[in-house]
């Protein structure tokens, strides 16, 4: 089964529905398709492997999406985020294809063999300006990958994460109801492309039949004001955005009476935050839900009325529970295994083992998926007595700040670069407003290191989220006796020192 | 008849219009209103009466399985006559809707 299936039957059923945009502007799903046709045969007229997109959200996006899906080039979305550096590998790493860039990161992008720039601008005006175009359906394509995307590796340089069509619509078809929101439904979309709710935001709008509206680029005051003036009844965000729209709403006096849901994931909610939001929008229902680009979006999640009945009881057990990913889907198999890979018993830590239609658990070029279908997340968690599953984080350390993943691996290369660093370690530790912060503990040659410089060789050698915001000296670093670098006794030890935030 | 996932089809009786979600693991054949499904892009308008044994219609949004073969459907239209694999009627799958996550 292929994406554009999705869309092909909600515009069949419902033509004159709004799709994507705002008040007169707005294409209904007749034209959604059509468009989307019309890029389909441009895309399949250019002969080149893959489609990749590096640009701000708006609704060519979904458009440009659906028509790789029909053409059956894999859509490759970059994040804009990366150094130039970084982005401009990705881009080679992407041909042969067409590169759909925004104007304004179109210098960005150095020539690279096989990879034809297009201006977003020049993109619009063929395709998103004018009436509705005549089209047919085009042949169906042969090429069951539907995305390509780039996850931050661990070690070092990012893997192509293989989305296939039948991952993408297994996950839709088994958590939403075809056509199951009603007219005036709209959801607000601030994740970016290259992030997979991006994606599955795309897919399960078009088959729920609800109205995406997108803001090009997250700011707190952007979301609070287009959500009360489009009337927005659904929203995803991840945690550091939901923490700044609540100060938004607290200075502005904005109760947003139309919202009626709002999912969260992508990182650790702090429990401040969520229970300030529940106090604060009383009206809305707030999902959790955890889920990895591999596993084709949300895996598990805890619903309206397990927030509610967490957050107004006295008993311990369920209270914590406001903390959970909640229950795994129902088309979802999902284990805790111990290193040896036995599984855990309830309340046993160890490793998140899941099984379903949606899990790719695929590379390019590499299958990290066993035998029998089981995919190790890598993140760590646990199970309470009633099935509540606790997500602890990444088993191999990598930071995951305000959404975004960093690699503690190259800012620790970075650093070991300078003579006075005799070891370090860069960690993640548990923060209030990102979910975590990147620190540095440093062994220090001469006793008195120069922090301020080698904070700004990593602000500009990487970026400025990457940058330590709490530097420590130590004498030595714990190892283990193999020699292993015990990062989670060192996170232990730090976490209260640096929590104050 | 290959009802192989993402297969689209149509009733000969009525309005319904039906996308296959999994596939029979035994070849048969799908009926609505008591008559053989047609492809989608068929071009006859749909005829013919429906089976009053085949009438309880078909709803959009809704997916109808025959347990023993596996088959699932869903209604992409809705239509006056009720689904069936081999003459054995489908069921109604009774799944709750999860809410929004993305």
């Amino acid at each position: 089964m292929r994406t554009s299936l999705l869309l092909d039957i909600a515009a069949d059923a419902c033509p004159d529905r709004a799709a994507l945009g705002c008040g007169d502007d707005a294409f209904d799903f007749n034209s959604y398709r059509a468009r989307a046709r019309c890029v389909a045969a441009w895309l399949a007229g250019q002969g080149k492997a893959n489609t990749a997109f590096l640009g701000m959200n708006g609704t060519a996006l979904p458009v440009l999406f659906f028509a790789c899906g029909m053409a059956g080039t894999p859509f490759v979305p970059l994040n804009y985020r990366l150094s130039d550096g970084e982005l401009n590998k990705l881009v080679a790493r992407s041909a042969p294809s067409i590169l759909i860039v925004d104007d304004d990161m179109l210098p960005r992008i150095a020539a690279a063999a096989g990879v034809e720039l297009i201006a977003r601008s020049d993109f619009e005006a063929e395709f998103m300006a004018g009436p509705t175009p005549d089209t047919h359906e085009p042949p169906e394509a042969e090429n069951d990958i539907a995305v390509l995307l780039f996850t931050s590796g661990t070690t070092g340089d990012p893997k192509a994460a293989v989305l296939r069509h039948a991952n993408l619509t297994s996950y839709v078809m088994a958590s939403v109801e075809f056509l199951g929101a009603d007219e005036d439904e709209a959801t607000l979309v601030s994740v970016p492309a290259y992030h997979i709710a991006g994606i599955s935001a795309i897919l399960t709008a078009a088959y729920g039949g609800r109205r995406i509206v997108y803001l090009p680029a997250f700011t707190a005051e952007d979301w609070v004001a287009t959500a009360a003036a489009e009337g927005i009844t659904h929203a995803m965000v991840v945690p550091t955005m939901l923490d700044r729209i609540l100060d938004v709403m607290a200075a502005t006096g904005e109760t947003l009476p139309a919202l009626r849901a709002l999912s969260y994931g992508g990182g650790k909610m702090p429990e401040t935050v969520i229970v300030r939001a529940l106090a604060m929008l009383p009206h809305v229902a707030f999902v959790n839900a955890y889920g990895l680009t591999e596993t084709s979006s949300t895996i598990s999640l805890l619903g309206a009325d397990d927030h509610r009945a967490a957050f107004a009881s006295d008993d311990p057990i369920i209270r914590r529970r406001i903390a959970s990913v909640g229950q795994p889907l129902p088309s979802i198999e999902l284990e805790i295994r111990r290193d040896d890979g036995t599984p855990c018993g309830t309340g046993e830590h160890g490793e998140i083992h899941v099984r379903g239609e949606q899990v790719s658990g695929e590379y390019l070029h590499k299958k990290a998926i066993a035998e029998d279908g089981w995919f190790a997340t890598n993140d760590a968690g646990w199970i309470d007595e009633g099935g509540y599953l606790f997500v602890e984080g990444r088993l191999d350390d990598v930071i995951v700040r305000g959404g975004e993943n960093i690699s503690p691996g190259e800012i620790e290369d970075l650093l070991r670069s300078f003579d006075d660093i005799a070891d370090c370690a860069v960690l993640g530790i548990p923060c209030e407003r990102w979910g975590e912060k990147v620190v540095a503990v440093i062994v220090s040659r001469s006793g008195a290191p120069d922090t301020a410089a080698m904070a700004t060789a990593i602000r500009e050698r990487l970026r400025s989220t990457k940058t330590p915001e709490a530097w420590f000296v130590r004498d030595e670093l714990p190892y283990n006796e193999t020699g292993k670098l015990l990062r989670r006794i060192l996170k232990a030890e730090l976490a209260e020192a640096v929590c104050a935030d | 008849m290959d009802l192989k996932p993402g297969s689209r089809w149509k009733s000969a009786v009525c309005d319904a219009q039906l996308v296959v979600v999994r596939p029979p693991k035994t070849p048969g054949e799908l009926q609505c209103g008591g008559a053989a499904v047609v492809p989608i892009d068929d071009p006859v308008a749909p005829s013919g009466s429906i089976d009053a044994a085949f009438a309880d219609s078909v709803a959009i949004g809704k997916r109808y399985v025959d347990e023993e073969s596996g088959l699932e459907v869903l209604g992409a239209k809705p239509g006056k006559g009720s689904l069936a694999f081999n003459g054995a009627a489908m069921t109604i799958k009774g799944a709750k809707p999860l809410p929004a996550s993305d």
